[in-house]
């Protein structure tokens, strides 16, 4: 079984990757909306950017972060003077998590939204649906399966972020060391192989969990969209 | 019933419609490309023509000169779409209530028994559109704009695509809907015999435009 320090650097992981979704999501959701939708200028500009941190190695965005959000930072130094600080707490690892995922979450969402059928919109908008609820009842249901493939997506590259995680947050047993971190940490320590193997023992687990569950929405909305088309 | 004097331009179609009526049961009449249907989406709001005046039931809907421009959803009219557009992932009962979850508030004139009845819809609540036979998913389309209490319905080639015996089936669901209900209606069409069996007075249209005007006894399409 994990010790009192492995199941925390479990504990902290999970709760970081999925906080990091709750967080992400209602943005993703707008800006996937907006840019399937909407021309506007500047576009490809935020498009360009917004994939930024699939491209830069994760230790960059993480010294980013640092720059902007840290204590001296050109945010942190007002958010500090609000009591609220990331660099090197554990809400720091989410912030994190959330750069690091939004790319894959917007992107998944965007396709599901570009999939939607804009006529059956339209029809809706003629019995009377407004924006919101024509959001809600036509183009995000007939979405979903996009929606939860991309969250799974960015639940486990949140999970596994490393690189900009222990740039910004550093690796504080309790507060900031994720299991990613903590695997880190048994590397370079001698003696480490016994906690070593159960860690990545469990980070396997959970990935062959995440890919399971996003096969079986892929099912489940296969057997739907059968009975649906 | 309709007022309407509108033009539209694109780089290959150049419509301009103007024609008025006082029947209330109106045919818009000519081949595939006249502009039949972009005068339908027009007048529901769901194609922004470059200028002019729809006025519709006596309300006026858009007015470019005045800048008025309603919104589809408060337009208040029923689309019946040439492809049906039923919502794929609601039940037939959730897509008929789905105008109505609209407007709650609204007086409801048609009860959904009363349409799901004129329309024989009841062994089909349960079911998903996939599984609907094409004149039974016009017919629900047909019911679900009924059921989002319309001042008007605008049917747009309500029997396309339909072979003989579903088309008979729809026509006669409409001719009823038509002498039992008696809302006012828009239909769009090219065949003559559809125009015949719904329509008071028809609006024949040409390449975008209007060519001619007549009552129905009159019109030999």
């Amino acid at each position: 079984m994990l010790s009192a320090a492995e199941s925390t650097a479990l504990a902290i992981s999970l709760k970081v990757a999925l906080l990091s979704i709750v967080v992400a999501l209602p943005f993703a959701l707008a800006l996937g909306l907006a840019l399937s939708r909407l021309r506007f200028p500047g576009k490809s500009v935020l498009e360009a950017l917004l994939n930024l941190p699939l491209v830069l190695p994760p230790v960059v965005t993480g010294y980013a972060l640092l720059i902007v959000f840290g204590r001296n930072g050109v945010i942190g130094a007002w958010l500090s003077t609000l009591g609220i600080q990331f660099a090197f707490h554990w809400s720091g690892a989410v912030v994190a998590a959330v750069i690091m995922s939004f790319p894959l979450l917007v992107i998944s969402i965007r396709a599901g939204f570009d999939g939607v059928d804009r006529r059956l919109e339209a029809a809706a908008e003629s019995l009377g649906a407004g924006p919101w609820r024509r959001f809600f009842s036509i183009t995000l249901p007939l979405s979903r399966r996009s929606v939860l493939a991309g969250c799974v997506l960015a639940f486990a590259r949140a999970f596994g972020e490393f690189g900009a995680t222990i740039s910004f947050v550093g690796s504080i047993p309790g507060e900031t060391r994720t299991l990613s971190i903590a695997i880190w940490e048994l590397l370079n320590q001698p003696g480490g192989e016994a906690g070593l193997g159960r860690l990545v023992w469990v980070a396997l687990l959970v990935g062959i969990a995440a890919s399971l569950f996003a096969a079986l929405l892929g099912r489940r909305s296969q057997a739907n969209g059968a009975a649906h088309d | 019933m309709i007022e309407l004097d509108i033009r539209w331009k694109t780089r290959d179609f150049d419509l301009q419609v103007a024609f008025e009526s006082r029947a209330r049961h109106v045919a818009l009449f000519g081949p595939s490309g006249s502009g039949k249907t972009s005068v339908l989406l027009a007048i529901a709001g769901l194609r922004r023509p470059d200028a002019g005046r729809i006025c519709l039931a006596d309300e006026l809907l858009y007015d470019s000169a005045r800048g008025i421009q309603i919104a589809p959803a408060r337009r208040g009219l029923g689309v019946v779409f040439q492809d049906g557009r039923l919502f794929p992932h609601l039940r037939v009962r959730d897509n008929l209530l789905y105008g109505q979850r609209s407007n709650p508030g609204a007086h409801a004139a048609i009860g959904f028994d009363t349409a799901v009845g004129l329309l024989g819809l009841t062994d089909l609540l349960a079911r998903w559109p996939a599984t609907l036979s094409g004149g039974e998913a016009r017919r629900v389309a047909i019911g679900r704009a009924l059921l989002s209490q319309p001042r008007a319905l605008l049917l747009d080639e309500p029997l396309v695509g339909l072979h003989r015996e579903a088309r008979e089936q729809v026509l006669h669901y409409l001719r009823r809907l038509r002498d039992e209900i008696g809302l006012p209606t828009l239909l769009v069409s090219h065949q003559p015999d559809e125009v015949h069996a719904l329509a008071q007075e028809v609006v024949l249209l040409d390449d975008g435009r209007v060519a001619a005007q007549q009552p129905i006894g009159e019109f030999r399409g």
